[in-house]
This record gives structure tokens, sequence and C-alpha cells, in this order.
């Protein structure tokens, strides 16, 4: 069963690919979307028979692949609890989203092409979620990667999707770049890169006295040495899930068509850095510095992408950094230690960003492909459904929902364990990151109701002739939004319990473990499970109160007197600049990095290959001998004596030094 | 049939195949077509016999098979041919390269077809001898007359500035073989053999090592090439016919490392611990350095050149980190560089000969006319960046895990040849093929045709296949290199023993 769900987009790609010709177009479209929905189906299938029951984690193996001395890996699935949850997600949105691009990419001409790279990227993303080792991770890692570049840079005679395509796979290789030195750590430390020897064995490793490792220099103790690994991984999981510095790229992927936005940049390729670290538990429970950077950077990425949210006018760009945002709150509950909640996040986040994601693209379907929402407005009574799956979205990622009962929406669940979550936790830096999330909370609030009350109210801002052609999607679009919706509406209060282990008056920590199954691991001194239900009432409204007033002043900057956001960025012209401009991240990396190594490579170019190398070596050598040549032919055969002299010294020089100097 | 002498008979093939090539009289089309369908029937021919030594290796054992031994010249020298774990695929790269090369200049080679074709066989012949020979002098001899056919190749077939370019190869690498050359005497007189499998077990001096070690280091530099002694390469590239290019970065740069493996290293095991860190110094500037030039590049294939160079660090970097990850990387660094650059100069080859220029500035939105050649350009192009799933990414990462054992800041430093390398190839992808077809000499440019979809799609597959099964190249490889890396730990302990002996004294 588990080849069948990892395999058939694999073949699916192969199909599309490379028979586009004989197949046709619809016989691609339904091919892949076909075996996707097969995939999905098995998944759940996998999912609740392996989640629900007693069935212990097994590895299958697939294939030999990279034997070299002590180091054995081969090709094989790891299925746990963790794999058959990230299973559902990425088959689940996979399938919807081929399923939608079926209806929304009806116009294009590449439709075979960009089939087979939605069931590529679906292929290497489950080869991420089901590896058994880091190194068949990493090919996931960097399959996504690649069939993310490929997807934005979709449309490629846009000058501005190339770039964002090159931009997104040179910044994740930035992130690769630690996460690669930390499989050679891991490597080196325990022997192996195969996941369950390496958690087998990190107590044993964990409890050695003197250096483990040698980096740079230092010769780290067990417990530093995890930490140094910890990071490193960290920072491939900050690339892929665009935390905060390493985060520039992924407004930019907007560029792509918007179902890849929806699939990759908001429901499975980036939540694979909080996969990665989640996976990687049983190293990080045993480096609370590790944890504590991951707390720091999650939390400031969830507020800084949330301010910049607030003042974006592109549609997609909104979302994408309510992505950003929401990704921020994940590693903000992993590095508390909250890993069962930030999992029950990218579970629900995955159901309702893809929504928001499908939805946007119907409404930028339906204006005749207008992204800028202050070209929009009064949207509502013209495409209903549309509204009112947006709608669904927009409480669901709000969190709407009454504390202290089941009664609420995907988001609540989710984002209210985390927020509770963050305030136990005991790392240096939950109380920021508490005050970080309960503010992006707001943000989320006022940025996500401010998109509806731009898109779908007031009066149309449209030109008469868009308007004319405004029209609903096909059900083939809507479809795919009804059940993204059913998730974003119930998938909270179904599975609440199990994920994060809360059952009203039950024993949490046996629902937990019967869930997990010990894929998340907990260390000794990580209470969160218990302590994270007793938080202060007031710690539990917080988010709640944080909704209401997002919304409330969202309605009265742009619905009540819609003249008070210019007002407001007149009067603030540097803030408003400053966050229009995304904290001017990209022009600050142009500056530092872009740049300088250009000119770098233009400096080296000219001056080191052509100046030095070339100029003193075979260049100068040959002009030299010219003009030796020349000088010996015009000034008599009588100077050759000279330099036959001088050449004989040398020899002598040498041949002396090399007696009595060199020889000792 | 285990006396029949294989090996010389895959050398020497080519040669033959040679021999006819000239005996049949030029100047008409039947007999051009005739030289073509020749060259290509010969180095298939030796490719399929070739293969017949990978069927039949025995990869239990770590020593020389198919030897064969003759009295050569007086006493002194002999005809001394084997194979082991680590020469075997280069021959078998060899052979598999040449007919794809022979196809690449089908067309594009009009001028002296004939003297073109016999000088590609008689490359073959010597680039096989180099990697079969066992005796010092027939290695020599090989590796050197290996310059002269690529010498006229460079010189006669290339470019406007093929003088210059010819030059500069031959002088550079002619200097670091003449001081190989004196190594070489100097070590006959001490071992009083020129048999390498004798060397290869005999103790050389430390102070001796020293200087053998370095003079050998000369040539094999320059042949890999490694910083400094790497500008040869991209005017070569640049002005070599696109067979060339192909031959000169599948096969010639993998005689340095080769080397590396084959003298150096297991020789003259204490300069090797000596000089490990001005191998690894020069690596890590060969990554970051060339790759930064490479970014800068407006010749398409000074570009790839370029990425040569830093693709050629990790291979030093590998064999110098001294263990099995290291050196089973930097061997399969270097194999799947053969096919890669291999691959990517042929690519830049259909296109220069549809539009007869190289300069990255006259090109953009090729996919828009050749998706069939976007596509295989974009495979090795990813190849070429190391992304798992191709071989280019086993080789580069085994080489990284195989240094951060041993130094890990060399590690590091290496591994932001990763970012590199996606900046300056995507970019060069993107300007070349993405992008809105505008330029008028582009709009009439005709897809892949039938000849170039017979070199490239094999191509892919390999790419592809060695990087998902890796396993058949290991096999072959373990246990030659696992030998090599105890005999060098054991001497490197001897060598210890003796100078705490000494010290006691």
């Amino acid at each position: 069963m588990y080849h069948a769900i990892v395999f058939l987009p694999l073949i699916g790609f192969i199909l599309a690919g490379l028979f586009a010709r004989s197949l046709g177009v619809k016989g691609c479209e339904y091919i892949t979307t076909g075996f996707l929905i097969i995939s999905a189906i098995l998944s759940w299938v996998a999912f609740f028979s392996f989640a629900f029951s007693d069935s212990a984690p097994q590895t299958i193996e697939v294939m030999r692949w990279v034997n070299s001395g002590n180091l054995n890996v081969n090709w094989a699935f790891r299925i746990d609890t963790l794999t058959v949850v990230m299973l559902v997600v990425v088959n689940t949105v996979s399938s919807l989203v081929h399923m939608y691009s079926i209806g929304y990419m009806h116009h294009d001409p590449h439709r075979p092409r960009f089939f087979a790279y939605l069931s590529l990227f679906t292929f290497a993303m489950l080869m991420l979620v089901t590896s058994d080792n880091l190194l068949q991770m990493f090919f996931g890692w960097e399959g996504v990667g690649l069939a993310s570049y490929l997807l934005i840079g979709f449309w490629f005679k846009k000058p501005a999707a190339n770039a964002a395509a090159i931009k997104a796979f040179v910044v994740n290789r930035i992130g690769d770049f630690g996460f690669a030195l930390g499989i050679f750590g891991v490597f080196v430390m325990f022997g192996t890169i195969e996941l369950s020897t390496v958690f087998a064995n990190v107590e044993g490793v964990a409890a050695t006295k003197g250096p483990v490792l040698e980096f740079l220099g230092y010769k780290l103790e067990a417990d530093a040495a995890l930490t140094v690994i910890c990071v490193l991984l960290f920072m491939g999981a900050m690339g892929k899930s665009a935390q905060f510095l390493l985060h520039t790229w992924l407004p930019d992927a907007m560029e792509g068509p918007t179902p890849v936005s929806a699939l990759i940049h908001a429901a499975t390729m980036v939540t694979a850095g909080v996969f990665l670290v989640a996976r990687m538990s049983p190293l990080f429970e045993y480096s609370h510095t590790a944890l504590t950077i991951v707390t720091l950077v999650g939390a400031t990425t969830a507020f800084f992408a949330a301010t910049v949210g607030l003042v974006q006018n592109d549609i997609k760009r909104v979302i994408a950094y309510s992505t950003c945002s929401q990704l921020g709150y994940m590693f903000a509950a992993l590095g508390v230690g909250a890993y069962g909640a930030a999992i029950f996040h990218l579970f629900t986040h995955a159901f309702f960003k893809a929504l928001l994601f499908l939805g946007s693209g119907s409404v930028i379907h339906a204006v005749s492909d207008e992204q800028d929402m202050r070209r929009m407005g009064g949207l509502r009574t013209h495409i209903p459904k549309t509204y009112w799956m947006m709608i669904i979205g927009t409480v669901a990622l709000t969190g709407v929902g009454i504390p202290g009962t089941l009664i609420g929406t995907a988001g609540f669940f989710s984002k209210d364990a985390i927020i509770e979550s963050v305030y136990a936790g005991h790392n240096a830096f939950s109380g920021y990151a508490f005050t970080m999330l309960v503010v992006a909370a707001l943000f989320t609030s006022f940025y996500s109701w401010r998109l509806i009350f731009m898109t779908f109210h007031g009066k149309p801002r449209a030109s008469a002739d868009v308007m004319n052609h405004v029209h609903e999607s096909p059900n083939v679009m809507l479809i795919p939004l009804y059940v993204l919706a059913a998730g974003s509406l119930f998938a909270g209060v179904i599975f609440y319990g199990s994920f994060t282990g809360h059952e009203v008056g039950g024993d949490h920590e046996n629902w937990y473990n019967g869930f997990w199954k010990e894929a998340l691991f907990a260390g000794q001194d990580n209470h969160i499970l218990a302590t994270f239900h007793e938080v202060p009432k007031l710690v539990k409204f917080s988010p709640a109160i944080m909704m209401l007033l997002g919304f409330v002043l969202a309605w009265l900057m742009y619905i009540r007197s819609p003249g008070l956001p210019k007002e407001l960025a007149r009067q603030h012209p540097g803030l408003y600049a400053f966050l229009l401009n995304k904290w001017y991240f990209d022009e600050i990396y142009d500056f530092l990095f872009v740049r300088p190594a250009k000119w770098l490579g233009h400096f080296l170019w000219k001056k080191g290959d052509g100046w030095l190398i070339d100029g003193f070596g075979p260049d100068g050598v040959s002009a030299r001998v010219l003009d030796v040549t020349n000088r010996v032919v015009r000034l008599q055969s009588g100077y050759l004596y000279h330099y036959a002299f001088a050449m004989l010294i040398g020899v002598a020089a040498l041949v002396t030094w090399s007696m009595f100097g060199g020889a000792g | 049939m285990s006396d029949w002498p294989i090996l010389s008979a895959i050398t020497f093939l080519p040669l033959a195949g040679a021999i006819i090539i000239m005996l049949i009289p030029a100047d008409s089309a039947i007999a051009a077509r005739n030289i073509r369908n020749v060259t290509l029937f010969t180095t298939v021919f030796t490719f399929l016999i070739s293969l017949y030594i990978w069927v039949n290796f025995d990869n239990s054992i770590s020593g020389f098979q198919f030897v064969e031994k003759y009295k050569w010249i007086g006493s002194f020298m002999e005809y001394h041919m084997g194979v082991d774990g680590i020469s075997m695929l280069f021959v078998i790269l060899t052979t598999f390269l040449m007919p794809f090369c022979i196809l690449a200049s089908w067309e594009s080679i009009q001028k002296n077809l004939k003297e073109y074709m016999v000088a590609f066989l008689i490359l073959e012949t010597f680039m096989i001898g180099v990697f079969c020979a066992l005796d010092l002098m027939l290695f020599y001899v090989f590796f050197e007359a290996g310059l002269i056919p690529m010498f006229l190749i460079i010189g006669v077939w290339g470019g406007k500035r093929r003088v210059y370019a010819s030059f500069k190869f031959f002088l550079y690498t002619l200097i670091g073989s003449v001081l190989m050359l004196l190594a070489m005497m100097a070590m006959y007189w001490q071992a009083g053999t020129t048999d390498i499998s004798e060397l290869l077990v005999h103790p050389f001096p430390a102070s001796m090592q020293t200087w053998l070690w370095l003079a050998f280091f000369a040539s094999f530099a320059v042949k890999m090439p490694m910083w400094p002694v790497h500008t040869w390469l991209p005017d070569a590239h640049v002005e070599a016919p696109t067979a060339g290019s192909v031959i000169l970065a599948g096969i010639l740069l993998k005689m340095g490392g080769y080397g590396f493996l084959r003298f150096s290293v297991p020789m003259f095991p204490l300069a090797s611990a000596d000089f490990t860190y001005l191998v690894f110094a020069l690596s890590i500037i060969a990554i970051i350095y060339t790759s930064l030039v490479a970014l800068m590049q407006e010749d398409i294939k000074k570009l790839i050149a370029y990425s040569s160079v830093a693709h050629m660090g990790y291979v030093t970097m590998g064999i110098f980190a001294l263990n099995m990850n290291g050196i089973q990387g930097g061997i399969y660094q270097m194999l799947s560089h053969g096919l890669v650059s291999g691959a990517l100069f042929l690519c830049v080859g259909v296109v220069y000969d549809r539009m007869h220029t190289r300069e990255i500035a006259a090109y953009g939105g090729l996919v828009n006319r050749m998706p069939k050649y976007a596509v295989v350009f974009l495979i090795f192009t990813l190849a070429n960046v190391g992304l798992p799933g191709t071989s280019g990414f086993v080789g580069e990462f085994l080489t990284l895990i195989g240094v951060f054992q041993v130094n890990t800041w060399v590690a590091m430093f290496a591994t932001t040849g990763v970012i590199l390398s996606a900046a300056y190839a995507l970019w060069l992808y993107r300007r070349v093929v993405f992008g809105v077809l505008e330029k008028e000499s582009l709009k009439t440019i005709l897809d892949l045709s039938g000849r170039e979809k017979l070199i490239l799609y094999p191509l892919v597959a390999m790419v592809i296949l060695f990087g998902i099964y890796p396993v058949p190249v290991f096999d072959v490889t373990n246990a030659s290199v696992e030998a090599l890396v105890s005999n060098y730990h054991e001497a490197i302990e001897a060598a210890k023993i003796t100078a705490q002996a000494s010290l006691a004294n």
C-alpha cells in the first residue's frame, strides 16, 4: 500500500511528462489527478488503520542506494504516525489542487507539463516525509525545491517568474548548506544517518563524557555537539519554511500559478521544515539551546510576517505573508517542546490556507487575472460561492471559536493550543514568543478581514469591462473548495484530542502516546503536555480577544470609514514604507550579498585569473621570453655568456641550499 | 579466454581503426561517409568489448586484474598492463564517451575530416593506455603522447584563438610532466624497477617522498586542474571543438585525479599526509573562487569550464580526506563529472552548430522553439548543481562527508559551493533557455535532431540511473579503495612508530 501511495504520483509524472502527445491534454490531467486521488484515499486508509490502532512503527526497504565504507543508506520508508499524518496532508491537498487546476489552468497551452510538475512535486514531498534516513530526506528536500523552482518559473516568459524561481532555489540552498552540514555531523556522531539507529542511540551519545565532535576547531562535548547539529538542521528548516532571514523567497514565489501557491507554498512544502524539527525531536529534546533558538526565530517570523502582511495590496502576497507568519507559530510551538500542537497546526493550516489560496485563485480567475486588491471590491454578489468559501477560510485562519468549549474552527483549536503551550513553556524566549504570537494574532485577524473587505465588499473598483466578465468558477474548481472548507471547519474539533493529547477530563498522556506512538519524542523534563491545559483564563481568552479586535479594526478602516487607512499611511510615511517594502530585506541582501558576489566574481576573473595568474604565468613568461630573445638577438651573442653564467650561479646556489639547508 | 590480452585489445583497437582510415583515400563524399562510419564502428566496437572487463571483473580482489606482462625495451622497461577497481571504470568511461564524440563531430567537422578522426582514435588509444599501464615508463609514454592529438585537435579544428589556447594547454601540461619524468627517474634509481605494482609496495624514504610527491603533484595539479594552474582550461575549452571539450572534461581531467590515486597517495603516503592541508586549501579556493568567476562569465563554454574546475576541487578534497567516503566520493565525482560535463559540452555544441556563437547574450527563450533541448539541458544543469537523484549528488555528498570527518572548516567552506553552483548554473539556464524568444536569429532554430537525441538521451538515462542506483560503481571500487586506505594508514602508523623509536634512542 505504501509503495502505491508514494509511487503513483511518480508514475503520473512520468506518463504526463513523457507521453503527453499520445495521451492528450485531457488524458494527462485525468491520469495524474486520478492517481493522486487514489493515493489520497489510500493515505486516509493508512492514517486510520495506523494511528488509531496498535500497529508498531515499521521500516520498508525499497532498494540499496549509497554504500561506501561505513556509510550505508538505502531507499526505505519509515512508517509511523508522523508519516501517515503527513501523507494525509500532502495527498489530500495535492489531489484537490490537481482537480482544481483542471479548471484553473483551462486556458494554458502547457497543461501536461503543469500536471507533470505537480505530480513530481508530490512524489518528492512523499519521499521526504516517508524517509527513513537523512539522505533520502535530503533527496525529497531538494526534489521539492526543484519542483518549486519549475512551478514558480512555469510561465517562463515572465522575467519576474524566472527571477523568483532562481531566488527560491538559491535561498533554499543556503538553508540546505546548513542541513547538509547537520547530516555530516549526525554521521560523525552516530556513525549512521539512519533515523531509527540515531534515535535509539541519542541517549547513550548524550551521556558520553568528553568530546564527541570536533567542529570548526572546537572539541565539543555531547550537549554542545547536539546543539550544533540541531541548529544546522534547523537552518535547513528555516530555508524551506521561509523563516525570518531566509524568508525572502516566499512572497516572490507567488509569481507561480495560484494552485502551486496553494499546494507548495502554503500547505505542504513550506511545512517541511516543521516536519523536519518534529521528526528530529529526539535530538532537539537534548538541546535546550537549539530549542530556544527555534522559538526565537519562530516567534520573530510570526510577528514580522504579520506586520508586512498588514499593508500588502497583492491578494496572494497577503496570504503568502500570512503563511510565513503561521509557520512561525509552528516553530514557536516546536521550540517549547509542543510538537503535537505544532503538527496539529500544520495539519489544520493545510486545509484553511489551501482553501484561502484556491479561493483567491477563484477570485483572480473571476476578475481576469487581476491580483491587486485595490482594483477589486464588491465581488460578494457576483461570486457568492467563492465569497463564502473565503469567509470560511478566514474564520478558520483567525481562529474563531468560543474559548473553553469545543465549538470552533480548525484554526481556533490549533492556534490556541500553540499560544497556550508557548505561555506554559519554560525556555528563555517563551515569554517573548507569547507576546509576539498574541500580537500576531491581532494582525492576522486584521489583514485577513482587510483582504475580505477590500476584495468582496464596498464598491467595485475594477473597470466595467472586467466587472462584466466576472463569473463564478466551474464546479471542478469549487468542489475542492468545499472539501477544504469542511476540513477548515471540522478538522479541529475532530482531531484536537488525538494530536495534542487534550481530552476533557481524561488522561492526556495516554491519549497522546496512543496516537503518536513515540513518533514525537518528549524528554524527561518536557511537561508541556500536562501544563499547557492549566494556563490562566486570560491566556486562554487572549487569542479570541485579539481576533475580535482585529476584526473590528478592519471593519472600521475598510467598511465604516474607508479613508482612514490612507490617512494613517500619510501620517506615518516612514513606518508605512518600511512595512510596504518588507523591512527592506531584499534591498539589504542585494547590497550585502548579491552585488558583492558579482563584483568579486568579476574581480577574480579579470584581476585574479587574467592579470595575476596569466599575467605572471604563461602570458608573462612568453612575453619575457620574447623580450629576452629579442634582446639577445639585438645585443650580440657575447651576452649569452652572462646569462649562462647567471644560470650556473643559480644552479650552484640551489644545489648548495638543498645540500646544507634542505637536507637537514 | 583468460589468457586473451583483453586490455591490449581495447587499447590498440582504435589505433587499428586509425590505420584503416588512413588507407581510405580522402576527398570524396563517399570517402567522408566511410571515414565517419569506420570511426563510429571502431569506437562502438571498442566500447562493447570493454564491457567484457566489467562483466568479468572480480569485485572482491583489490589488486590488479587482466594483467599482461612482456619484456619491452631492454631489460629495465616492461610492457605491463592491468586494471584494478580504481582504474577499471575510467577505461569504461573512455570507451563509452568516444562514440558520442564521434557522433557529435558528424556534421560539424568538414575540414580535414580524415585527420580529425585519426587524431581522435589515436587519442583514445593513449587514454585507455594511461589507465591500464602498470609500468612507469609505459604510463609516462601514454600520458604524454595523449597531449599531442589533443594539442592538434584544439590547434587545427578549434575556434578563433585556437593557437594561443593550444600552446597554453601544451606548455602548462608539459612543464608539469617534465617534473614528473624527473621524479620517475629518481624512483627507478631508488627502487630499481619501473613496475608500478612493485613500486606500490616499495617504501620510499620520507625525505625523498616529499620531493617526489611535489614533482608528481606539479603534473597532476595542472591536469586536474587545480587552482592556480587552471587558467589553461577555460581557454582550451572555449577554443576546442565540441568533441574535444567532451574528451578534455570527461577524460583528460580525470588523469590528474587518477594519478593522485595511483601514485601520490599509495607510493608517497607520508608526503601525502604532510601536504593534505595544501591540497585542501587549493581545493577550497578552487571551489569558491572559480564558482564566483563562473557566475560572471559571458561565454557558455567558459562558464562550464570554470564549473569543471570547481567540481574537480571536490575530487581533490575528497581524495585527500584519505578515508573510504572521501576517496570513493572522489572517484564517483570524477565518473559522474565525466558524464555530466561531457553532456553539457554536447548541449552547448547543439546550439553552437546552429548559431555559431557561444555568447550567452546571443541566446534567450530557446524553450519556445526547442522544448526537448530545454529538458535535456535542464537535467544536465541540475546534475551539475548536484541535485539528489542525479549522479552529481552522490560524489559531492560523499566527498563532503568524507572531508567533514577530517576537518570541518574545509567541509564548511566546500559546502558553500553548493549554493554558488546553484546560482551560476540556474542563472545560465535562465538566460539561455527561459524568457521570450526575441532575437531574430533564433526564430527559426530547430529542436534536437535524431542524431542529437541519440547522443543526449542515453546520457540522460545514465545520469539519472547513477543518481538513484550507484551501487554497481561502489561494488567495483570498494575493495581497491579499502586496500588503498588501509595501506595508507598502515604506512602512517609505521612511520609514527619509527619516529618514536628514533626519539627514544
